[in-house]
């Protein structure tokens, strides 16, 4: 399934990421996952929460530079090799990956790939019929 | 209708244009000297008397003035007529300590509008034209000077002065505005304005006449799309008169001076010298004809080259490139004179708005180097959820810059609303050199 990816722009110095943090807590707003891509002068949070919007609409308020992004989320089968397979499929049929990260699904204590891809779409469509595919949303949005 | 207001001016052989100038120029140094203290204490400390003026080759030796002489003269001192030959005074806003107050003679405000009326015919304006002039009226010079030069044109004018954009809008299509005359931001927001309310259709303008700010090539580009007009610049300051100083043509590559009352010179900021035609630097204006304000050898502070290359719109007067900034702003960094405006330039176009990103320039020396850092606040439009992008946004204001100013930059992307502004202006320039 696609998940709605929030990003947001920090600098790179003391207490950035924390502020963000902070400003999701106080509007009730849970992170299930996160990552961060840093270069020397800034990072981009990338963050999937429990109310996508709503986290824009906090984070814009306190001046934070934000997006949602389309992501695909990918299931970790318990067999091995599952995720190989999965990624397999998107290459081959000519999908870019962009980037991808891991995800704990709290609903069904199962691993989850966050895949960014060029075409999420396709991409979804591709994975759908596979098993990786089938990921209920109530896993990846805690409050869904 | 000729396509010229005045042609025997504006097509005025070069030759006997300097005779034109040297006759009143003579005269001008003479007026001041008989009724100008100031002036005659001035010209007395550098040892000139009127009679070492005998035409503008002489110019040079003139003493200059600054706003620093109008502030110490204000409000009367560099009056020369009396009183009761004068029936207007303009002033500039002035943000900073005294307002700079112009006087006019009658005559005076005639060459004033017959400098703006040489504005209007020169982006093609006639009798048949409505021309709504939405410069602020009173004090400011945008509006009387406009409004005049249209009245001397023949246009039905459309006073609106300033502000209250769903009346301007109103005017403008109930009554075919053909001609606009307003400061270009205010210009860019009522092409917003028509775009929204989709009455791209109903406006009949042809062209605009913006001035009184500085404004990029970027946008005018987006008026004249956005409007389907002609955008032409147009110079002026309180100082010297006011709008119409000089103005541009349809070439639209350059503003003719009105030098038949305007005499310009380009010097050296730092020195005061003269530079040759071509060379950038100083603008200074001599106004020969005013009668009860005149200034000799006023520093405008805007930085610019003048040329007297051939027009294909068959006007001799010579021409002003828009200035590309004041020499206040200049600095020069590893010999290079960069001007913030460059780098406004650049960020409006690579941030791909009308809105500037906020940035700071900061500059400092590192083993006898000029270092070059630019601070970029971040913004919706440049932000990626792709490191890959952000950095593509980064490299293209480097690139851009460096092909721009020829000097390389280190920039920084940071949070937004960090970059300080005191009183709604930013901060631009952080300069840590001690030389
Ligand atoms: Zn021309």
């Amino acid at each position: 399934m696609l998940v709605k990816q929030v990003s947001a722009f920090i600098e790179n110095k003391a207490g950035r990421l924390n502020e963000i943090a902070d400003v999701l807590a106080n509007s009730n707003i849970d992170i299930s996952a996160l990552t961060l891509a840093d270069t020397t002068d800034y990072g981009i949070v990338r963050m999937i929460v429990s109310d996508p919007e709503q986290a824009v609409l906090a984070l814009r308020e306190s001046g934070v530079i934000c997006k949602i992004t389309e992501t695909l989320a990918v299931a970790i089968d318990d067999a091995p090799g599952g995720f190989a397979k999965s990624l397999k499929t998107l290459t081959d049929n000519g999908i870019e990956i962009k980037y991808m990260y891991a995800c704990i699904s709290h609903a069904v204590g199962k691993a989850l790939m966050i895949v960014s891809v060029d075409d999420p779409e396709k991409a979804q469509e591709l994975i759908a019929s596979t098993d990786a595919g089938k990921v209920n949303p109530s896993e990846i949005y805690r409050h869904i | 209708m000729s396509k010229y207001y005045q042609p025997e001016i504006e097509t005025m052989p070069y030759e006997e244009m300097k005779k034109l100038q040297d006759e009143r120029l003579v005269a001008q140094v003479k007026h001041v000297w008989d009724n100008v203290p100031y002036y005659r204490k001035k010209m007395e400390e550098k040892g000139v008397t009127p009679d070492d003026i005998k035409g503008v080759d002489d110019l040079h030796k003139l003493p200059f003035v600054t706003k620093d002489d109008l502030r110490e003269c204000y409000p009367y001192g560099l009056l020369a007529k009396p009183l009761g030959d004068c029936v207007r005074i303009q002033s500039t806003s002035g943000t900073t300590g005294k307002r700079v107050v112009a006087f006019y003679t009658q005559k005076d405000i005639e060459l004033w509008e017959d400098c703006c009326a040489r504005a209007i015919t020169a982006v093609g304006g006639t009798n048949e034209d409505v021309c709504q002039v939405s410069y602020g009226y009173g004090l400011f010079t945008g509006g009387p000077g406009l409004n005049g030069g249209s009245h001397k044109v023949g246009c039905l004018t459309l006073p609106m002065s300033s502000g209250n954009t769903d009346r301007q809008l109103q005017f403008m299509t109930d009554l075919g505005a053909t001609i606009i005359c307003c400061t270009p931001s205010y210009a860019a927001y009522l092409a917003e304005s028509i775009h929204e309310q989709g009455l791209r259709d109903k406006i009949k303008l042809k062209a605009g006449i913006f001035g009184a700010e500085a404004w990029s090539e970027e946008m005018r580009k987006d008026i004249e799309n956005k409007l389907g007009i002609k955008a032409y610049d147009i110079y002026g300051l309180t100082e010297i008169s006011g709008p119409g100083v000089s103005f541009e043509c349809e070439e639209q590559t350059g503003m003719h001076v009105n030098e038949d009352h305007f005499i310009p010179e380009i010097i050296d900021p730092e020195t005061g010298e003269v530079l040759p035609l071509g060379e950038k630097g100083e603008l200074v204006f001599t106004s020969i004809s005013k009668e009860a304000f005149p200034l000799l050898r006023y520093r405008t502070k805007d930085i610019c080259v003048l040329s007297r290359k051939k027009c294909s719109c068959g006007r001799t007067l010579i021409k002003m490139a828009k200035p590309m900034g004041r020499s206040d702003d200049m600095l020069i960094i590893r010999g290079v004179n960069v001007f913030p405006s460059q780098i406004e330039e650049v960020l409006i176009a690579v941030g791909g708005g009308n809105i500037t990103p906020n940035y700071l320039i900061k500059i400092d020396r590192v083993n006898n180097t000029d270092t070059f850092d630019l601070d970029v606040e971040m913004s919706e439009e440049m932000f990626s959820d792709d490191v890959k992008s952000i950095a593509k946004v980064e490299n293209a204001i480097k690139d851009k810059l460096r092909s721009i100013l020829g000097l390389g930059v280190n920039v920084h992307l940071v949070n937004p609303k960090t970059i300080t502004r005191s009183e709604g202006k930013a901060k631009r320039v952080i300069d840590n050199r001690k030389i």
